[in-house]
């Protein structure tokens, strides 16, 4: 079989993913069928979000490399544009901002150039030095300590996090592995969406005591712990198809995916909690804004990069 | 149809369904709230505050292509008709309604070109208060709007609040800087048969809308 740019495993798994949803899409019809005066709207709407995030995923990691570097640039900047359309920001910083919003063409080019050190030093270091800079000779002091903090805390989430998703596809392949690079950016996003998805299951259905109760009243520790088992049950699934990884070194990427969702995703809470938004945008219909669906990835990118890195490339 | 204006048709398409749309959907980003408010057909009034040029093109491309022709936003011109170029783009591409901000006589219709606009079955974008002003703050709505509604009360105005653009590009700069728009779209308007009561309750629904949001500080 050969469509796409994705090896065998690769595409037996977005065959599944494809049966799951087809499975979901019967147990939404068969509600609504059942429970006809109940409103399920914000399901129906949920899923059919799901099969369009589907279809751009396939689409952006299957036509070639570059493509899915550019989907990932794209997703940097909805996100930050989200962000700064959330947070205070001075009109003095018009044009700061625009030299933020130059980063991501700049850090998807390391990317794309497979300049590692450049990668990891750009937003940390010189896009934090240069546009604190930048703000001084704007000149403005007012809330500048502010200022300064939220913008680079908004670069290092949503493009510094995020870039590291499209790292994944230039990581060296070692012989006789077909797994590598979109492999392994299936296993961290399918895993983390999945967690987040078992993390609320397990919530509604067993949870009784909250587990961070000012951040996000609906989360709850049966939740986190049934989250957590179930990514790393799955992670022990997927990990030989998609990764390199050993049996016991797939239970760690799996407690590091769900523990790792888990604080992306009240992260992000904490964040719209900050600010009195329920949703941080309305991209997605059913879901919210663009933040409020890669959360979870704002951790879980960076951390399963650099344990895949540290043992295995 | 002379050369000239088969040339600036072509142009008008290719500006409100390519550049336009890619500006405002992909480099913004709308977050449009009540759609199914907006008009279908003319003659309509869109009444939005105003505080970037941007206003006109994001409310333009609210509505489909189809009735582009028919949409006709109402712009001041002394600062369109400046120079040539600039007032056979915005006559020819953008198709303004050019109106007059001062009378030279002093029993001169000034709304007159705006009349024509809605008597031959178009949809008027309207700004009521007539500048752009600073950004992202509500100035005073001046009577014009009371003024047309009066004389066409079967004409229906659609209240429009916008909040994001004052910030992507405001009065006095060029750089655009990419933030989501708000537009949220009210319930029309009817005329109540007083001018300064139906003034009161176009800023009412303006400041209604404006409530439905959530707009972070931009000072």
């Amino acid at each position: 079989m050969t469509w796409l740019a994705l090896e065998p495993p690769v595409q037996a798994v977005l065959v599944g993913i494809l049966a799951v949803l087809i499975v979901a899409e019967v147990v939404v019809w068969t509600l609504r069928r059942r429970n006809p005066g109940k409103s399920h709207q914000e399901l129906v709407d949920r899923l059919r979000s799901w099969w369009v995030i589907f279809f751009i995923f396939v689409l952006a990691i299957g036509l070639s490399r570059t493509v899915a570097i550019v989907f990932f640039a794209f997703l940097s900047f909805l996100a930050l544009k989200e962000y700064l359309s959330l947070i205070p920001t001075r009109r003095a910083d018009r044009r700061v901002l625009f030299w933020a919003y130059l980063t991501i063409p700049a850090q998807y080019y390391w990317v794309y150039d497979g300049w590692y050190n450049m990668f990891l030093v750009f937003v940390p270091v010189w896009a934090f030095l240069l546009i604190a800079a930048r703000m001084v000779l704007v000149g403005e002091t007012r809330e500048f300590l502010r200022a300064a903090g939220t913008l680079h805390w908004g670069l290092m989430m949503m493009v510094f996090a995020i870039s590291h998703l499209a790292y994944l596809l230039v990581l060296p392949t070692h012989v006789g592995d077909t797994s590598a690079g979109p492999g392994l950016l299936v296993f961290v996003v399918l895993l983390t969406q999945l967690n987040d998805v078992a993390q609320y299951v397990w919530g509604k259905s067993l949870g009784r005591r909250r587990i961070v109760p000012t951040v996000s009243p609906g989360k709850t520790v049966a939740g986190f712990v049934g989250g957590v088992l179930t990514t790393v049950a799955l992670s022990m699934l997927l990990a030989p198809l998609l990764t390199p990884l050993s049996r016991a070194e797939s239970i760690a990427a799996g407690l590091i995916i769900g523990v790792g969702g888990f604080l992306g995703d009240v992260t992000i809470s904490a964040l719209k909690r900050d600010l009195g938004v329920k949703d941080s945008g309305s991209l997605i219909p059913g879901h919210g804004g663009i933040l409020d669906r890669i959360d979870s990835l704002t951790f879980t990118a960076p951390l399963f990069f650099h344990y895949m890195k540290f043992f295995h490339y | 149809m002379s050369t000239e204006a088969r040339w600036a048709g072509i142009l008008r398409w290719i500006f409100f369904g390519i550049v336009v749309r890619f500006v405002v959907l992909i480099v913004l980003g709308l977050n449009v709230r009540h759609r199914e408010r907006l008009p279908q057909k003319g003659p309509a009034i869109l009444a939005a505050n105003h505080n970037s040029h941007l206003d006109t093109l994001v409310l333009m491309s609210l509505l489909p292509l189809r009735v582009l022709g028919r949409l006709r936003p109402v712009a001041a011109m002394d600062y369109f008709f400046r120079n040539r170029w600039l007032a056979w783009f915005a006559t020819h591409v953008i198709g303004v309604v050019p109106i007059k901000r001062q009378r030279s006589t002093p029993d001169e219709d000034l709304l007159a070109p705006v009349a024509e606009a809605l008597e031959r079955g178009d949809i008027v974008i309207f700004f009521p208060e007539g500048s752009r002003g600073e950004p992202e703050r509500l100035a005073e709505f001046k009577s014009g709007i009371a003024r047309l509604a009066g004389r066409f009360p079967q004409v229906p105005v659609t209240p429009v609040f916008m909040h994001g653009l004052g910030k992507a590009l405001p009065r006095g700069e060029w750089l655009l800087v990419p933030f989501f728009v708000d537009v949220f779209i009210g319930e029309p308007l009817t005329w109540n048969g007083d001018r300064r009561a139906y003034l009161n309750e176009f800023k009412c629904a303006i400041e209604r809308l404006a409530a439905e949001g959530h707009f972070p500080p931009w000072e």
